[in-house]
């Protein structure tokens, strides 16, 4: 299943000093897991039976349509789950069909007559400026309500989601007034220049692994371009976007902008991917999910796709790499969101000399991490996303006890509610083992040993997969070396999951089409049209 | 985006208010100079007075800056640059504060604009409703550029990795004129504090208060102390030290033609640093014989005496086709005569005074020169009132390229007439001139818009509009109008420095 990302920052505290709010997250988490974790076992996982109650009301969950919160058409709803219990959090109105097509003749009506394309890109972006404040007023909300929703540490979603979100919002509102055609030179006289038009109405369906940031991700760009949107949310967490979307439209967002359906994939997310009068689909999750995805969009309108898909990224140790430095990266790369990121590092090639000492050490630290109710401070890992994912993640474990990969530690669930599972660590893994080969989603961790550096370059492109990769070395030539030859869409080098709002993040192969983030991510929310006019007596060509 | 002023009522021989100005509502509390954060007394302890030029009236005296004081600036800027926190801050941080500093400026709105139409003169309409927005835009839109500025990776012949970074250039010298004191501030300020350069500002001395209010709100909106430090003063003393400075790795100026060649001598005299120059105009305003005459009679009006004719884009020589220059001419003077001239401060009034003594007399000298030459006036051609520096609005036809009046830059409200016959003979007689900043069109004809837009030699074409200044649109000029570009993704580059790496690539998977 999808995957998605965040904050970087948490690594960078690894590097460097930077003052940044989530640095100081990764700061804290490290700091806590060794505190608690001295003597301790993630088995522990004390707070368990005890949960701590979200410090927060739900008030929306009607679909948003043409500035409206509107029951579905069929008047069905949905349960949302809290993945520490299982319980149900609330009863979400179940668009389909019907409510995709109302959500895309307000999004084409906002498109067509305006004002939302024909407002001065300046006051787009003080619109999305305003929003972002909003946002910030209501972090802690939000904050709480992303973790009741998914599960995810509170520090976490509070600390590092959270800003940001916001810091993507003022990047995107800094776009909107920089998004430059070009005057084009022509063999004969010719005036040519290029204008970048809005595409239209954007069909939008996100993941729930990060439910806010991928509405970022997505919504950002989308409207610094002009565009109007239907964003469908993960069924698993629809929450957030509702509220957020409810900010939107208070800081001046005009009706039918951004209509937000909460809905299955089969039923409301086909109906938007094959939708007539959508422009452009964007789509992250699953690859299978994606093919589908595209699929729908060659057999109806032709849309142009964006595709986030899966991963499965290697993670490069090599020889001259300090190991404790590597080991945490490491740890982080692959544990960080519950094992939930469609880049988690989650194939950790080492090198033979310094296998056995990592080895050791990625144990240990796996050990350490601290399990439990994500409302709690320092607690570094919540449950999985749901009952669903939370079996799958136990199959694979199985599935490598059975291949013959060596289970270090972990293995099953932890406690006896929710969707808990223990930090787990394989070692002896072959690329052949499903363990090596698919998408796990979860907090399993599998380490390779290679030889040397022409073989980990053939193993490690060896896959469908080319969404990331991680390098641990101090030699410049080896860093370059295989910044080239891994056919992967970002590659980190010494650091993980630094998310920047301008770096591009997107998969080669099977991984996806296209990028989002940073000034790339304009282009797949813009049209490109071509003026050309005779030029009469021209002083020059 | 200029336009819409107040263009009522009333010949400017009524000359609403002159003699009996209205007392602006604010009191003058920056006067000292801003350096590492902290307002403080020039080094040598001395004042210059700054004037209302609506009466010549001395409104506040003003700590004086010369040399000493600008060294102490720029080790402060230097200090700044190098210690940091500025640079070494990420690019967000920085479009933090800057995002701040529009709010602050959109919040003091009403004081920034009373102060700034009191030093300088300018209808306080235009301040308040037009340059005070399009400043916290521009602050804006440079707010949004911090995070942007991206270098290349690069091609190579052999195996080589190449990259480009875009690092700020480190301390700049700005030096900005009197005629839109606040904007010039935007134009300078915003672009090197986006890029993480610390700067020393020279103000005008016809106008150093409001530049001093603003760099205070900048602070306030968390502007580390030292990034940006404001040295009143003269050209000769503190103007030039700040030119001819060898810790300075940047100078900026606007202004004068003359003064920008000076500049340029003792940038290249001292450290060779890079300089950007905005200089004067005698920007042609070409009205085709397809055109609207009434339009082009309000938008050639609007191009010259928009600010008093203050404006190094001014259009100020006025092409007319001769099928339509009779019709234009007639027209052209009625204009004149309605434009309201007055008290700034006065609601509707579309023209105040110029903005000293000096720039007076010299006015009155242009307008001289051009009876004397055998130009023909057709109205004004005097002062407005008994004091103050008002000019009554003022026309010439029959003008000939061979004239004073239509070679050099008058910066006064006198629009200089001419009449052409063909495409081709506008196009020679409009780039027969030593400037290059800008230049108006004025017809339907894609055709002839696209020859012109091509075959002028300026830095600014503007089709069937004049002086729109969008924060995104580039400007500056050909030949003696300057070098370089000023807003826009152009500007950045004036306060960056590239800097290639370049490393092998060993075994590579591709080049």
């Amino acid at each position: 299943m999808a995957a998605r990302r965040i904050s970087s920052l948490l690594t960078r505290s690894l590097s460097v000093s930077s003052s940044s709010v989530s640095t100081s997250l990764f700061a804290s988490l490290g700091k806590n897991s060794g505190r608690n974790g001295i003597g301790k076992r993630f088995s522990t996982a004390a707070a368990l039976e005890d949960l701590i109650v979200p410090p927060v009301q739900i008030a929306y969950t009607q679909n948003l349509i043409d500035g409206k919160f509107v029951d579905a058409a069929s008047g069905k709803t949905f349960p949302t789950y809290d993945p520490r219990t299982g319980d149900v959090i609330a009863n979400v109105a179940e668009g389909d069909a019907e409510d995709i097509d109302r959500a895309v003749a307000a999004a084409r009506k906002a498109f067509d007559e305006g004002p939302w394309p024909k407002m001065t890109p300046y006051e787009r972006s003080r619109i999305m400026l305003r929003f972002a404040d909003l946002v910030e007023k209501h972090s802690e909300e939000l904050a709480a309500l992303e973790t009741w929703n998914n599960g995810k540490p509170h520090e976490q979603a509070a600390k590092s989601e959270l800003p940001m979100f916001i810091r993507l919002f003022h990047y995107y509102a800094g776009w909107a007034d920089k998004i430059h055609g070009l005057t084009v030179p022509a063999d004969g006289p010719h005036h040519v220049q290029t204008l970048h038009e809005p595409i239209g109405v954007a069909g939008q369906i996100i993941p729930w692994n990060f439910p806010l940031l991928m509405f970022a991700w997505k919504v950002g760009p989308a409207l610094a371009c002009g565009n109007t949107i239907v964003l469908k949310t993960a069924e698993q967490t629809p929450l957030t976007a509702l509220y957020v979307a409810k900010l939107f439209h208070e800081a001046g967002l005009p009706p039918g902008v951004l209509n937000v359906v909460s809905g299955y994939g089969p039923t409301a997310g086909a109906a938007l991917a094959s939708h007539m009068d959508v422009d452009k689909v964007a789509f992250t999750g699953s690859t299978d999910t994606g093919k589908i995805v595209l699929e729908l969009a060659a057999k109806s309108n032709l849309k142009p796709v964006t595709l986030e898909l899966g991963g499965k990224s290697p993670f490069i140790i090599c020889e001259d790499a300090d190991v404790d430095k590597a080991v945490e990266l490491a740890h982080f790369a692959l544990f960080f969101n519950q094992g939930q990121c469609c880049c988690a590092g989650s194939r950790t090639f080492v090198h033979e000399r310094v296998y056995d000492e990592f080895l050791e050490k990625a144990k240990a630290r796996a050990l350490r991490r601290v399990v439990g109710d994500p409302f709690r401070k320092g607690v570094e890992q919540g449950p999985q996303i749901d009952t669903e994912q939370f079996e799958k993640v136990l199959r694979y474990i199985r599935s490598g006890i059975e291949s013959n990969a060596t289970l270090e530690c972990g293995g099953d669930r932890l406690g006896t509610k929710g969707y808990f599972v223990q930090p787990t660590v394989f070692s002896n893994v072959k690329d052949d083992m499903l363990i090596a080969k698919d998408e796990i989603f979860g907090p399993v961790q599998s380490i390779l040993k290679f030889k040397d550096i022409d073989e980990v370059i053939r193993r490690a492109n060896n896959t469908r997969y080319g969404l990331a990769a991680g390098v641990f070395t101090k030699s410049v030539e080896t860093a370059n070396t295989l910044t080239r030859a891994l056919r992967a869409g970002t590659v980190w080098v010494n650091c993980f999951d630094v998310f920047d709002a301008a770096i591009p993040f997107g998969g080669y192969k099977m991984s996806g089409i296209g990028r989002e983030k940073g000034i790339y991510s304009l282009h797949n929310y813009l049209q490109v049209k071509a003026v050309v006019t005779p030029l009469k007596n021209p002083a020059w060509l | 985006r200029f336009c819409g002023v107040g263009r009522v009522v009333s010949g400017y021989s009524t000359s609403a208010g002159i003699e009996n100005p209205i007392n602006p509502s604010i009191k003058v509390h920056c006067t000292q100079l801003l350096i590492n954060g902290n307002f403080v007394d020039s080094a040598s302890g001395k004042t210059f007075p700054t004037y209302d030029p609506r009466t010549g009236d001395v409104i506040a005296h003003v700590a004086e800056g010369d040399a000493e004081d600008i060294d102490r600036a720029v080790c402060a800027a230097r200090k700044a640059f190098d210690e940091g926190p500025w640079p070494k801050m990420t690019a967000y941080e920085r479009s933090k504060v800057l995002f701040r500093f529009a709010d602050l400026l959109d919040k003091h709105i009403e004081e920034l604009a009373t102060l700034e139409t009191w030093d300088n003169g300018k209808p306080y309409e235009q301040s308040a409703k037009i340059e005070l927005p399009m400043i916290s835009r521009i602050i804006r839109y440079y707010a949004g550029w911090a995070d942007k500025i991206h270098g290349l990776t690069i091609p190579a012949d052999g195996p080589h990795l190449v990259q480009t970074i875009h690092e700020p250039i480190g301390v700049a010298g700005q030096i900005i004129p009197w005629n839109f004191p606040l904007l010039m501030f935007a134009w300078k300020v915003g672009p090197a504090l986006a890029c993480g350069c610390t700067i020393v500002l020279k103000s005008a001395e016809q106008t150093p208060l409001s530049a001093l209010y603003a760099a205070k709100l900048l602070h306030e909106a968390g502007l580390p102390p030292g990034v940006l430090n404001v040295v009143s003063g003269f050209g000769p003393t503190a103007g030039a030290a700040l030119a001819s400075h060898m810790d300075v790795d940047k100078l900026a100026f606007t202004g004068s033609s003359e003064t920008g060649k000076i500049v340029l001598e003792l940038a290249s005299k001292s450290n060779l640093k890079p300089v950007t120059l905005e200089l004067g105009g005698k920007s042609p305003f070409i009205v085709c014989k397809d055109a609207d005459v009434d339009k082009a009679v309000e938008l050639a009006h609007f191009a010259l005496f928009f600010n008093q004719g203050q404006c190094c884009s001014a259009g100020s020589r006025t092409y007319v086709h001769e099928d339509v220059h009779d019709e234009f001419i007639e027209k052209a003077k009625a204009r004149a005569l309605k434009r309201s001239v007055g008290d700034p401060f006065k609601a509707g009034v579309e023209q105040g005074p110029q903005i000293d003594s000096e720039q007076f007399e010299k006015i009155l000298r242009y307008i001289r020169s051009g009876i004397e030459s055998g130009a023909t006036l057709i109205t004004g051609g005097d002062r407005l009132g008994s004091k103050g520096f008002y000019i009554q609005p003022t026309v010439f036809t029959n003008v000939k390229e061979d004239m004073l009046i239509a070679q050099e830059e008058i910066f006064g409200p006198v629009q200089s007439i001419l009449k052409f016959r063909d495409m081709d003979e506008v196009i020679r007689r409009a780039n027969s001139t030593r400037y290059g900043l800008a230049a108006g069109v004025f017809t339907n004809d894609l055709d002839t818009a696209n020859t012109l837009s091509r075959a002028l030699k300026v830095g600014t074409v503007w089709i069937n509009c004049y002086d729109v200044f969008d924060a995104a649109i580039p400007f500056g000029g050909y030949k003696m109008s300057g070098q370089g570009r000023e807003k826009g993704v152009h500007c950045l580059s004036n306060y960056l420095q590239v800097k290639a790496i370049v490393a092998p690539l060993k075994n590579p998977a591709w080049i």
